[in-house]
């Protein structure tokens, strides 16, 4: 009886520890792409551009916010061997502190790619960062260590040669770590205090490049940790990692599932949507529709639709309940960054720096703001305090309103 | 006299308390390093850090010289307690500056650790790096040493603009001397190359250009790879082999590309589903602990004299330069080196390649090559 209290109520408190206006993680607090109650301008120009912020190497992960602190993640030197996590004030700008430590595994990675692509995760006390290189780095707010772990030290064959990209995710007291390639693919559950596994489960032997994704069915049901593969989606139970259910007609390895309304928006055959059982029981297929298939960037469900985008930079509306194309709108893409929302509108970086803001209504989005960051930007926003926080590998930039 | 006793009792006070300081972080530091693989000993490291880091500057020598034996996981630890120190220390106005200088200079000390203390030290002064950098040309810091070809790759270039070619010439040559990582290896022997100097790459980056080959052997649906098949039981050249396709030989091959690529598909044939066994002697004029770096699209495994010591099963992820970097320690005389190389059948366009490229090198990247086996003592039988 206690051990389910505990995992219901863990979860909760994890998610509560980050104060509303936090983004946490890859995607959010929710891990669903959407900022519930914030607002960040809607139409946009140069001079929103609160302050920039000078970075250094690569990154391709995205920015996240705790309270008055940003943090991001870069990597330096010819080979990126040289991990660096960031703080920054998120009024001012100023850099706080910076720590570096040194890959212990491999940091071969795609060109495009950086050795710091996935996105750090906070549980409110703490920030965790992933890199390529497998090591896992835990510290408190004001850069202190508090633990490291070397997975790919620990065990040598677990990497890839075109780079690590999922983000790790926080769910109670374990931060959830996804290390799928080729050779030794796992995911492990790291007990937030001291870095010590919870549980390490086998994952199908091939690379994979998604991120987990918290469901949570209901306000007293049980959270469960998503976890996608080429095989499909298993649902696992962050304590332990043993699976609830699973999917099994396959699924893409670079965009990431979404849940939206209680509902899975599955980047397989096209898009699959599926509506959840009871905890252990497997999801029911509601419908899939090949025309909402996403390229890159993971799915996003708000106000009742569900959102992608294809390669060709084309933003397609589609019905929960049906799938149905509902509007599409061609943008200036390529986009590798997930799109986000708030406040009735959509917010999407073009791998060439162009931010675009989306107005939506029931019948169509229409763009009401652009502004041309000018440089490479393949992660994925964070929304704060009404305010929007963009990386490239030269800059971090606020987005606020005038 | 009662002065007297008071200050010697003073002196006394403070040279114990300091003895006791000093313990306290050599304690912190010990129960850091025993930290291992699997987050063993991560507990008591966790603690450690944490009051190790609220020492002052006083601490950041000991940290650094305490690199040294430190495994790599032991070093971030040690790492994150000396940036958060030193951090401070930068605040306070307090960074020991000349200590760091010295560490930095001191080519008995960790690498990591030096370079560690450099990037600390151009924090209060930029004028450290001109001092410092240019005597790193052969240093076994690996990332000094980068800094260190850079600034002579600079030279060389606006040499050339100058139209000082002998000048440019004898600088590119120098930044040669020093040079790994490939980006500056290129910088430096194109333009050398116009300049008309003759440049082997392959001796420079240590790469092994001569091997014997045989296949192939089936590895349809990837069973090859964990099959075992002739060569792993014993390399005989003599011995024919019943491959794939039928019977099998051993045959010499070379490679003369600059970066030590053998290309199966195009020198022999685009196999697919298909085991290849490449063995190559190295020579070795001592027992040495050195690196075998190899860079493959394809599944492979390693032995050195018949002792495995890699294995990689990924297939079509990239090929670069030093992919893999495998310890190994070589045996005075002639070392077996046997490769297999394994290609899937997937009949996509980029999955095609069949190669590999494989260089003895020391761990600062610095290329090794074979003796000349009358240079060497062979193994006894």
């Amino acid at each position: 009886m206690k051990n389910e209290f505990f995992k219901l109520v863990l979860p909760l408190f994890a998610v509560c520890m980050c104060s509303g206006a936090d983004w946490p993680q890859f995607r959010g607090p929710l891990t669903n792409n959407v900022a519930t109650s914030e607002a960040p301008p809607s139409k946009v120009d140069a001079e929103n551009i609160a302050w920039s912020a000078d970075l250094e190497g690569r990154g391709a992960s995205g920015p996240i916010v705790v309270g008055n602190k940003v943090f991001v993640t870069c990597t330096t030197g010819f080979k990126q061997d040289q991990l660096h996590v960031l703080c920054f004030d998120t009024e001012t700008g100023k850099r706080l502190w910076k720590r570096q430590f040194w890959a212990t595994g491999r940091t071969q990675c795609h060109n495009k790619m950086s050795v710091a692509t996935s996105t750090p995760a906070s549980d409110g006390k703490r920030v965790f960062a992933t890199f390529s290189s497998n090591d896992v780095v835990c510290l408190d707010l004001d850069g202190n260590l508090l633990w490291i772990r070397g997975l790919s030290h620990d065990f040598p064959n677990a990497s890839n040669s075109l780079g690590m990209a999922s983000s790790p995710i926080v769910v109670g007291e374990t931060l959830i770590v996804p290390v799928e390639n080729d050779d030794d693919s796992f995911t492990t559950g790291l007990d937030v205090k001291t870095g010590i596994a919870r549980w390490k489960i086998k994952r199908p032997r091939i690379a994979n490049w998604t991120s987990p994704t918290i469901l949570k069915s209901g306000p007293e049901a049980e959270a469960l940790v998503l976890l996608q593969s080429s095989e499909g989606v298993d649902a696992i139970y962050p304590e332990t990692g043993e699976t609830a259910w699973q999917f099994e007609q396959g699924a893409g390895r670079i965009p990431s599932t979404t849940v939206g309304e209680n509902i899975l928006f599955v980047p397989s055959n096209g898009l699959t949507a599926l509506v959840p059982g009871t905890s252990s029981e497997p999801p029911k297929v509601l419908w899939k529709e090949q025309k909402l298939s996403p390229a890159t960037a993971s799915p996003l469900v708000y106000q009742k639709r569900v959102f992608t985008v294809n390669r060709a930079g084309v933003l397609s509306c589609g019905s929960l309940e049906t799938g149905e194309i509902v509007w599409r709108l061609r943008l200036k893409g390529p986009f590798s960054a997930t799109p986000i929302a708030a406040s009735n509108h959509l917010y999407l970086v073009s791998e060439k720096g162009l931010l675009q803001v989306v107005q939506l209504s029931e019948e169509k989005g229409e763009v009401t703001g652009e502004i041309d960051l000018k440089e490479m930007i393949l992660a994925t926003p964070a929304i704060s305090n009404n305010s929007l926080f963009l990386r490239s590998d030269k800059h971090l930039w606020k987005i606020s309103s005038k | 006299m009662q002065r007297c006793s008071i200050l010697l009792c003073l002196m006394f006070l403070m040279s114990f308390s300091a003895s006791v300081w000093a313990d306290e972080v050599e304690q912190h530091i010990a129960k850091i390093k025993q930290v291992q693989k699997e987050g063993q000993g991560n507990l008591a490291a966790s603690q450690a850090v944490q009051q190790l880091s609220k020492m002052d500057s006083t601490a950041l020598i000991p940290i650094l010289s305490s690199f040294e034996n430190a495994n790599p996981l032991a070093v971030n630890w040690l790492c994150g307690a000396f940036e958060a120190i030193a951090a401070k220390a930068i605040q306070q106005k307090k960074l020991p500056a000349k200590k760091l200088e010295a560490f930095v200079l001191d080519t008995s000390k960790n690498p990591r650790a030096r370079r560690l203390a450099y990037e600390t030290l151009i924090k209060v002064d930029s004028s450290a790096a001109d001092r410092i950098i240019p005597g790193m040309i052969n240093d076994a810091s690996v990332t000094l040493r980068r800094d260190a070809v850079q600034r002579l790759i600079d030279e060389a270039k606006k040499l050339e603009k100058s139209d000082k070619k002998d000048q440019a010439k004898k600088v590119y040559q120098r930044a040669l001397s020093g040079a790994t990582d490939s980006d500056q290896v290129k910088a430096i022997v194109k333009p050398l190359r116009n300049l008309g100097e003759k440049i082997d790459l392959q001796e420079h980056f240590g790469f092994l250009s001569d091997w014997m080959i045989v296949g192939p052997f089936d590895n349809r649906e990837k069973k090859g790879y964990a099959a075992v098949y002739a060569p792993e039981k014993n390399v005989d050249f003599s011995v024919e082999l019943e491959g794939k396709e039928g019977k099998v030989n051993w045959k010499s091959v070379n490679t003369e590309d600059d970066y030590g690529i053998f290309d199966v598909a195009k020198s022999i044939s685009p196999y697919k589903g298909a085991v290849m066994y490449c063995a190559a002697d190295f020579h070795s004029p001592q027992k040495q602990a050195l690196e075998i770096r190899l860079g493959t699209p394809n599944a492979w495994k390693i032995w050195v004299n018949g002792k495995l010591l890699f294995a990689r099963n990924e297939y079509h992820r990239g090929m670069v330069l030093d992919q893999y970097s495998v310890p190994v320690t070589f045996q005075p005389g002639k070392n077996v080196i046997l490769l297999k190389l394994c290609q899937n059948e997937q009949d996509d366009s980029w999955a095609q390649r069949y190669q590999f490229q494989l260089r003895i090198a020391h761990p600062s990247g610095t290329g090794v090559r074979s003796q000349k086996p009358e240079a060497t003592t062979q193994l006894a039988p």
